[in-house]
């Protein structure tokens, strides 16, 4: 990243000179005698060393002979030092190690021609360097005590049979996944690496990122279905924001195995789970494979039971896109081009964007284009124009190394961006930085967390008003920075002063002393970072909270410089980049103002054609313009709104409704189902083109399978639409794409494909001399000065009452990726969570009479639907937790879909339920008491005239006193009335 | 009414028992800081309390060091001190040596397990009995053996066995449970 030259004599400083073999050679400075060895191209055999994990010397195949020192020294561990003469090779040193292998192979039991790893296993190639004969070693096996294999994870096995005890899974397990899922245990010979209590490994807190797996240099841990791969192509993951970059082994146009790309800046070779297993989606039966035309005369909202053949047939590309060319030029003329909208996707590339949004404002002539960041950040885009005058992460995950303090929001950072949650548990862990946490609910990140708070859903800006109240009360502001780059801070602290610590207990539920303990944690921190999600952001005050979050980073000095920063942790692989490239109603790319005449000028210029002013609807709004009669045609690519949008009751009464609706996908998704048209688009793995992570990374994707069928990348479809309606755009390649947005957007001007071949660019990039940008806002911030703004703490819209008590908030799980649509269609990540569950609190569950996986039924204004029950004290009491990855029980049925007045993001994070046993729930639909009895804890039967044998009845728990007069009742109906009774007060 | 405390036994997150495995575990960590070069002392004083080291209490521990429950099984392990499983207040020890070997003592071995319903290296549910196996008592003149709490009864009969245990304890009423 360093564009410093060096000079040849720094160069010098930097290395040594050691003699191997006789041979001198310039090693760097600071290696081990191994790693030395290796970077001069001279082999050391190893079995416990990996350059990624600390020095362990266990295996002593490693051994080498150096002057000076007696005996044979393990090189992995001894330090290099300059004029060191070393011996790598000797007879002593051959000899040692072969009676080291001896015994490893001694107790490494298991035949090698049938074992999986046989090509890649480091045992076999030591044993064949040092000469050994295969049936030599087979002698030395021991044919006794075979262990049990462990068969319980779907994506591998464990064989401690093969086990050498390098204990290099235990040293990933430690440093780079940061889980401590395994370990060694046991004494002598009976030593195995296992998981705490010895239990299969799916019972174990293992977050399947596999690199143990990636690692284990014999076949004691080997992936269940991976084969050699004929090539590998190098790109980038598709499911979340940190934009881990990986290789695809490909043979046979599917893909055959994955592997972390370990000269990536981004992830260094690590994967999560859904990096690493999560791709048979791509090969999935269910893939679109021809485009596909509704059925005369099938109605939007024909039930269907997954056979497409009900509703759709098959159709040519030129009769579909006829079709569509045609219908979308009569709406336009019939009811104006506003009648038209697109929804772009976060989940495609920079160049599908960026062709989708000029479709919709060249060829369509509406500036009614967006996407689900609407969904997710719209309020982080809002806020942080506001405060900064820019709305993507300042930030660099290496400022996350760097930083002395994280303050971690409203993000739930393990599972839902894992690389940058082992960045964080690793540098608490080994004391290099402090963690604070905020967030309504336990989660993993709680357990390390200097200062853990737990706020009411919807209080953050209370939150964060108190800590900066404590923070000048004590004088902890930096009023340098303050006075030098900021506005607004007389009214600001005018405002925040009301904030007393004990004001904001009493709205958040924080104890007075931990506000206390954060303010000064967080002000007295030499440099800190906030890191938010969607917690943050999905509130009617989504853009207040950001305001806030950038009013605490200001007010402290912490932006602008490195290891500070404000990041706000972008969902979508290429949600930044979907922002970026103007599929967004009021910006062209690069955040060019749609009603500003000169960049309208600019673009009319570029694209030869006249374009619109007025801002476009919002993706929230759409469902309403609808129903309103204002849109009549909807193009939908990549995107979900049947599962995704609050409300969905709503939504489907929208799309039910809507004249025309065009969907553009890998699968018949939700919203599919309801098209008029469904074009079969590629996934990620069968195009180039670029995504930019939530670092403002852009990263080059590459091509490295065929689409199926008559699939086609997103933007060639949407360009050969165009071309059909007259207005063809005359890209060839995504670099040509490339070529057109860096030319008309000013931040990504220096981006061109070639350029990503190492590692990609941070915009902004202003040319192609630029070397990107690792940290925004040094020096000033875009808009000039920072703007401190007085924010006011509203409650969320909807608040808990006596029919709603409880309340609702949403979120993601480790191994599923939002609707589903990818993930669930992966094997590996189906099995491992097969389906969702809603999370309460024992108290609850407890007064609800709930028991663990009960079936229940849960309501809000908007909606109803049945779950299980998961009782664990991550939720606080009051607050139900469910993932919305599910459409067998689509939690945004009951969603709210109230919005923030300026960011028009919807309050996912705050929902007044109500939740009942669902045979209760059944029940009691026609049957008064027991209603009464469901919705009332404890008083329900004052009010019932009871004669005295049903009274006691009652206080007895004489179940077939009481179904004389209720009727017949379920056995769990029994068992919760007979609870339910015994609490009863009269 | 049976069914009632079933369903409150599931239902309430803490039964009583482990309530107070919570609170005498408690007791313990309040005199010490939680710090890493705690824990062998630690360990050693809830298996004292304990009389072995329960799934719940490593858990716990874990917590309180900040370290990671596999640490603490790792440790628990290495050492032979350190019990995983409850031992019963009574120890059958069999002999698995060559004599005893020779003379059968498999279907003594065998009975026991019948008998209690449990393998060597187990405790009954009860805490009653705890069975395991040994090399060589070295007394293998009176072989087939097994020794019951440092009481050696030789010359073993598959009929001896239900005998022996009946003295000691009710084997029949621990088979129903
Ligand atoms: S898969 Fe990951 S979490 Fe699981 S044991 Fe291996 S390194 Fe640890
Ligand atoms: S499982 Fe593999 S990596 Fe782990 S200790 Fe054994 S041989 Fe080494
Ligand atoms: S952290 Fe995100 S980008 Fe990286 S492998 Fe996991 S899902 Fe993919
Ligand atoms: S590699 Fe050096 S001891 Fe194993
Ligand atoms: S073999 Fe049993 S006592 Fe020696």
């Amino acid at each position: 990243m360093s564009t410093v030259i060096e000079t040849i004599d720094e160069k010098r400083a930097d290395t040594i000179t050691v003699t191997i073999n006789g041979k001198e050679v310039n090693i760097k400075k600071g290696v081990t005698v191994l790693e030395g060895a290796l970077s001069a191209g001279i082999y050391i055999p190893t079995l416990c060393y990996d350059p990624d994990l600390t020095p362990y010397g266990a295996c002593r195949l490693c051994v080498v002979e150096i002057d000076g020192m007696r005996g044979l020294v393990s090189s992995c561990t001894i330090p290099a030092t300059e004029g060191m003469a070393v011996y790598t090779d000797t007879p002593r040193v051959n000899q040692s190690r072969c009676i080291t292998m001896e015994l490893i192979i001694a107790n490494h039991h298991g035949d090698c021609l049938t074992c999986t790893k046989n090509q890649q296993c480091e045992l076999l190639r030591i044993a064949q360097y040092l000469g050994m004969e295969q049936e030599h070693i087979d002698r030395l096996r021991k044919s006794t005590q075979v262990l049990p294999i462990d068969d319980s994870h779907p994506a591998f096995i464990r064989d401690p049979n093969k086990c050498i005890l390098c204990g290099i899974c235990v040293r990933a397990c430690h440093e780079i996944a940061s889980v401590d899922a395994i370990g060694l245990a046991f004494r002598g010979n009976s030593t195995k690496v296992t998981t705490a209590g010895d239990k299969p490994i799916i019972e174990s807190i293992c977050k399947s990122c596999g690199e143990c797996i990636a690692r284990c240099p014999t076949g004691a841990l080997v992936p269940k279905y991976e084969k050699p791969p004929a090539k590998e192509v190098k790109t980038i993951c598709p499911y979340c924001g940190v934009g881990c970059s990986l290789y695809l082994g490909v043979r046979d146009n599917t893909i055959v195995s994955v592997r972390g790309d370990p000269e990536s800046s981004v992830n260094n070779g690590s994967l999560c789970v859904k990096g690493r297993w999560g791709y048979d989606f791509i090969a999935h039966p269910e893939r679109l494979t021809t485009p596909l035309i509704r059925l005369d005369g099938v109605s939007r909202g024909a039930a269907h039971d997954g056979q497409v053949r009900d509703l759709f047939r098959e159709a040519t590309w030129d009769e579909a896109l006829e079709l569509v060319s045609k219908r979308l030029l009569e709406i336009k003329q019939t009811y104006g081009p506003d009648s038209l909208a697109c929804l772009s996707s976060a989940k495609c590339t920079n160049e599908d964007n960026y062709v989708m949004q000029k479709f919709t404002r060249g060829v369509l002539g509406t500036n009614n284009i967006d996407h689900c960041a609407r969904l997710c950040h719209a309020s982080t885009i809002v806020g942080a124009l506001a405060a900064f005058g820019q709305g993507a992460m300042s930030n660099s995950y290496d400022d996350l190394e760097k930083t002395n303090l994280f303050f971690v929001i409203g993000s739930n950072t393990t599972e839902c961006h894992p690389i940058i949650g082992s960045i964080i548990k690793r540098r608490v862990r080994a004391g290099a930085a402090k963690l604070i946490v905020a967030d309504p609910r336990s989660i993993e990140l709680s357990e390390y967390a200097t200062v853990d708070l737990h706020h009411q859903p919807g209080t953050d800006v209370a939150l964060l008003n108190g800590l900066m109240q404590v923070i000048i009360r004590d004088g902890l502001e930096d009023k340098d920075f303050i006075q030098e780059r900021t506005e607004g801070f007389e009214e600001m602290q005018r405002l925040v002063k009301e904030y007393t610590p004990e004001v904001v207990e009493e709205t958040t539920g924080v104890p007075q002393s931990d506000i206390e303990a954060a303010a000064h944690l967080f002000g007295e921190a030499d440099s800190a970072c906030i890191l938010y999600g969607m917690g943050i952001t999905q509130h009617t005050t989504g853009t207040d909270n950001v305001k806030s979050v950038a009013n605490l980073l200001m007010l402290t000095g912490n932006i602008g410089r490195e290891g500070t920063g404000f990041s706000p942790l972008r969902g979508q692989n290429n949600v930044q980049g979907a922002c970026d490239m103007g599929a967004l109603p009021n910006v062209y790319p690069g955040y060019q103002k749609v009603d500003d005449p000169s960049v309208k000028a600019k673009f009319e210029t570029a694209w030869g054609c006249e374009l619109s002013d007025r801002p476009g609807l919002v993706a929230t709004e759409v469902a309403d313009a609808i129903c309103r009669g204002d849109l009549k045609g909807l193009y939908v690519m990549g995107e979900n709104p049947m599962l995704s949008e609050p409300y969905l009751e709503h939504t489907q009464r929208a799309l039910e409704q809507i004249e025309f609706l065009v969907v553009q996908d890998i699968f018949l998704s939700e919203t599919a189902w309801l098209a008029d048209v469904v074009f079969p688009a590629a996934a990620f793995a069968e195009k180039d083109g670029t995504f930019t992570n939530t670092e403002r990374r852009v990263q080059r994707i590459r091509q490295a399978l065929q689409p199926p069928g008559e699939a086609k990348v997103d933007w060639q479809i949407i360009s050969a639409l165009a071309e059909r309606m007259g207005k063809p755009f005359g890209f060839r390649s995504a670099a040509d794409v490339m070529e057109e947005i860096a030319s008309l957007t000013l931040i990504y001007g220096g981006i061109h494909l070639d350029r990503l071949e190492k590692g990609g660019l941070q915009w902004p990039c202003l040319d192609t001399s630029h070397p990107g940008t690792p940290f925004l806002h040094q020096g000033s911030f875009a808009r000039g000065r920072g703007k401190l703004h007085a924010v006011d703490y509203t409650p969320p819209i909807e608040s808990v009452s006596k029919n709603y008590p409880l309340v609702l908030t949403t979120g993601r799980l480790l191994e599923h990726w939002h609707t589903g649509t990818m993930s669930r269609r992966s094997r590996v990540l189906a099995e491992l969570r097969p389906n969702g569950v809603a999370e309460m609190h024992p108290d609850d569950a407890t007064k609800l009479g709930l028991l663990e996986h009960d079936l229940i039924t849960l309501t809000s204004e908007r909606g109803r639907l049945e779950t299980t029950v998961h009782i664990t004290e991550k939720s606080p009491p009051g607050v139900v937790f469910m993932p919305f990855h599910w459409r067998e029980a689509p939690v945004n049925v009951l969603t709210n879909n109230a919005l923030d007045p300026v960011a028009k993001i919807p309050e996912f994070k705050v929902s007044a339920i109500n939740a009942v046993l669902a045979v209760l729930d059944r029940a009691a639909q026609d049957n008064a008491f027991l209603a009464r009895l469901a919705e009332n804890p404890v008083e329900a039967l004052k009010e019932y005239e009871l004669t005295t044998e049903e009274r006691a009845a009652i206080a007895t728990g004489d179940i077939r006193k009481v179904e004389s007069w209720v009727g017949k009742l379920d056995e769990r109906l029994k068992t919760w009335l007979i609870l339910r009774l015994s609490q009863e007060k009269w | 009414m049976t069914k009632l405390s079933v369903v409150q036994d599931t239902w309430v997150p803490l039964p009583e028992q482990e309530a107070t495995i919570e609170e005498r575990l408690n007791e313990i960590l309040s005199s010490y800081q939680g710090r890493d070069d705690e824990l062998i002392p630690i360990m050693q004083q809830v298996q004292q309390q304990f009389g072995y080291l329960p799934e719940p209490v490593i858990k716990q521990i874990a917590r309180f060091l900040h370290l990671p429950d596999i640490t603490i099984f790792g440790v628990a392990t290495f050492y032979a001190q350190f019990k995983l499983v409850p031992t019963g207040r009574n120890i059958i020890r069999v002999c698995r040596g060559t004599a005893c070997h020779v003379r059968g003592v498999a279907r003594i071995l065998q009975e026991l397990e019948n008998q209690l319903g449990v393998k060597p290296g187990e405790t009954t549910a009860d805490r009653e009995y705890s069975l395991e196996t040994v090399a060589c008592f070295g007394a293998c003149a009176l072989s087939p053996i097994m020794v019951l709490d440092d009481k050696v009864h030789g010359k073993m009969t598959t009929q001896k066995v239900r005998s022996i245990l009946d003295a000691t304890g009710s084997s029949s009423e621990l088979k129903d449970g």
